[in-house]
């Protein structure tokens, strides 16, 4: 059996590609975009014709997904936690389709906001959408747990939200490949072939059919080898652990044993048969979990007359963030060592953007075309040149989902905001922000959207864009006036030119749309490297 | 057999290289392993960290306890005393000493050893000059791990085993290179008092 270091994402990828999967299905994001990477660049994939593209976004992801599994086939389909939001429609619908081909869905959490604009928690929207959720505590399980995925979505036929958090998604650690591969599915119609269509009439019945299930599901997390009691001699207190959470208790013991019984969740919904055996044997429960307190909420006695839950809404440990080792010390009154804290002298180093980055020169070009109005009328997006908003720059004002900027500046204008601006990136344009821009045309808005074109989807690693090469043809298509397209190389020798069209453009009542266009210089060094490589 | 390190530098300085090269070594050695990388945000010039641990028992969390590094390797000197917090009463602390600038406050040099030579245990060495001397700047972070690897119980064959082994695909010139500077470093750090 061979051992190969992977990142959690790596081994969910490769757990994939054994599990026999005909296609995965995503858009990038952190942390969850090195599962797809991985999926890309593995021979396998070109062998089995695995399809592998980026989707243009979480929501066409998902509905890929979902009609690859329609015809039978096994479908992977990634994405971040926010990601999640834009594919909430075609996900929660789907459990009332339910699948063909196996579905899996991975979303990725990311407590602490290492790269996130909030850190949601995914639980959620498995409890809302009432199907299976797993939950994996190593890399190892990682990639054991997706052919497990697989196997449950294909028993039950319902998708299975798989959910790891970002110190999973990006740890390296040795995981061994099993020997016995999967083969693919081959092609078929689902069972019936009225179930995808939710007209009421049959959305009622299928409904009735989740509800129904449900205590399926319940007794398949009763017998699920992921959910596992630990007997211990101290029953003052139980210890109940979600997903990686185990790895911080346990690392409190590594001399002497834990004492306290600990119920290890890695399926839910969670198990009652242990949750009510561990409750009934110890006199208090510390409930440990990434995220939001999703265990301890449901645990929790609303009237105070039962038995103490600790955890996260006690104050036992911090309500928000990532959980340590640490942080399980000090819930557990355990010894730590002395902390020197941090030097007074360490200053912050946010990220910036790269020396000789066009998002630069075009911020350079907006802050002195924007001099005379003064800060407040630059509605921005998610992306590298959200780093705008930082200093030397600080020149944009919002950064709230993808595509936001471009109707959130129409709305602006609309109620009187001049100027009004967007800046926005050409990738997350094409994920979200046309349909904002078809908005705007038809409504006449007097806004200026500047697409900021580095040719590739650069925070996440400089992935290949949807929008390459079609921005002005889209913009074209919604509606704009092509005189009010505006291209430009976004460098220091055309920074007047800049200047001026973004001055023209506020000068114009209407719709306009500026492209300052060249190739992320990481891109560019990555792509010579490689040409170098060949 | 425990060693818990903590690799600090800024965003592209290439501490991920080093950890790729001692997981790869670790994984020869037969030993558990376990690594946490920052990916993202703060790979665009931000401050970066890895938590590297490496046992020849099963290890279970990602992070390494406050107080817990035996040591810290970093390829920046400011970005060093950050995690001054994960390392242990007696543990070593190894450093670049060349400063990465891209923020306008950066501290004062002589401040920053000031506080550097207050630890115990602790090299400072000029990868970069001994990277050029050698002949590519980009092998500074190789000089930094013959540096520190005075201090891991990793065999030093088995990671010039590792460097191969990553740097494979760019030749064997580079190949070369980088193993020359991993034992420039560890020679260095050796007759630095």
């Amino acid at each position: 059996m061979s051992v190969k270091l992977l990142l959690g994402n790596e081994a969910i990828g490769l757990g994939a590609i054994d599990a026999g999967i005909s296609g995965v299905y995503a858009y990038p994001g952190t942390p969850s975009t090195e599962i797809t990477e991985y999926i890309q660049a593995h021979p396998l994939a070109a062998e089995r014709n695995i399809q592998r593209k980026w989707s243009a976004n979480e929501k066409t992801a998902y509905e890929g997904a979902l009609g690859m599994s329609y015809a039978g086939k096994r479908a992977l389909v990634c994405m971040k936690h926010v990601g999640l939001n834009v594919a909430a429609d075609a996900f929660i619908n789907s459990t009332f389709t339910g699948v063909n081909g196996g579905l899996v869905l991975v979303v990725a959490d990311d407590p602490s906001m290492h790269s996130s604009q909030n850190e949601q928690d995914s639980r959620f929207y498995g409890k809302f959408a009432m199907i299976p959720i797993l939950e994996p505590s190593s890399q190892q399980e990682a990639y054991e747990m997706v052919k497990f995925a697989f196997d449950l979505s294909e028993s039950i036929q319902y998708p299975v939200l798989f959910r790891i958090t970002t110190r999973l998604a990006h740890s390296r650690a040795g995981v061994s490949r099993d020997e016995k591969h999967r083969k693919e599915n081959s092609l078929s119609f689902p069972p019936d072939l009225r179930q995808f269509v939710l007209l009421p009439a049959i959305a009622r019945k299928r409904y009735e059919l989740l509800l129904n299930n449900q205590d399926k599901f319940q007794k398949l997390s009763e017998n699920s080898s992921y959910n596992q009691y630990t007997p211990g001699s101290d029953h003052s207190l139980g210890i109940v652990c979600c997903g990686i959470a185990i790895n911080y208790l346990l690392e409190n013991y590594t001399e002497k044993p834990c004492p306290y019984p600990i119920l290890k969740i890695g399926q839910y919904p969670i198990p009652e048969k242990l949750v009510k055996k561990i409750e009934s044997e110890c006199d208090e429960l510390l409930i440990v979990e990434e995220g939001y307190p999703v265990v301890e909420e449901m645990l929790s006695d609303y009237f105070g007359k039962g038995k103490r839950i600790r955890g996260r809404l006690d104050g036992t440990l911090p309500r928000a963030g990532e959980l340590s080792p640490g942080l399980l010390a000090n819930a557990l009154q355990l010894e730590q060592a002395k902390n020197p804290g941090i030097p007074e002298i360490v200053t912050n180093r946010p990220p910036s953007l790269c020396t000789g980055c066009g998002h630069q020169d075009m911020y350079k070009a907006l802050n002195e075309a924007l001099k005379p109005w003064g800060d407040g009328h630059v509605f921005s997006d998610i992306g590298c040149y959200t780093l705008g908003a930082l200093p030397p720059y600080r020149s944009i004002n919002s950064c709230v989902d993808m595509g936001a900027s471009v109707t959130m500046a129409k709305g602006a204008a609309d109620a009187g905001l001049f100027p009004s601006l967007a800046v926005i990136g050409d990738s997350t344009f094409t994920h979200s922000g046309m349909t904002g821009l078809l908005d705007a045309v038809n409504d006449g808005s007097n806004v200026v959207i500047i697409i900021s074109d580095n040719q590739s989807v650069s925070m996440t690693g400089g992935q290949d864009s949807s929008a390459t090469g079609r921005l002005d043809s889209i913009c074209k298509g919604i509606g704009v006036d092509p005189a009010h397209i505006r291209t430009v190389v976004p460098h220091r020798k055309n920074h007047d030119k800049m200047v001026s069209i973004i001055k023209e453009e506020i000068d114009y009542k209407g719709v306009s749309v500026i492209i300052p266009t060249r190739e992320c210089i990481q891109r560019t060094a990555r792509l010579k490297r490689a040409k170098r490589k060949s | 057999m425990k060693t818990n390190i903590i690799l600090a530098g800024v965003g592209g300085q290439g501490i991920l290289s080093i950890a790729a090269v001692l997981g790869a070594a670790s994984l020869k050695n037969k030993y558990y392993l376990k690594q946490a990388e920052t990916h993202g945000m703060s790979q665009r010039g931000g401050a970066v960290v890895s938590h590297l641990r490496i046992s020849d028992k099963p290890i279970h969390s990602d992070l390494i306890p406050m107080g817990k590094a035996d040591i810290i390797l970093s390829v920046e000197p400011m970005e060093s005393l950050r995690y001054l917090p994960f390392l242990k009463p007696h543990g070593y602390l190894v450093t670049n000493n060349v400063p990465y600038k891209n923020i306008p406050n950066y501290p004062e040099m002589d401040k920053l050893q000031a506080e550097i030579d207050k630890l115990k245990r602790k090299v400072t060495i000029n990868a970069d000059g001994i990277a050029k001397e050698i002949g590519n700047l980009r092998a500074s972070n190789m000089v930094m791990l013959g540096a520190a690897s005075n201090f891991i119980e990793v065999p030093s064959k088995k990671i010039e085993e590792g460097i191969a082994e990553i740097f494979r695909s760019k030749g064997a010139a580079i190949i070369q290179l980088n193993i020359e500077a991993f034992r420039k470093g560890k020679t260095t750090a050796k007759t630095t008092p």
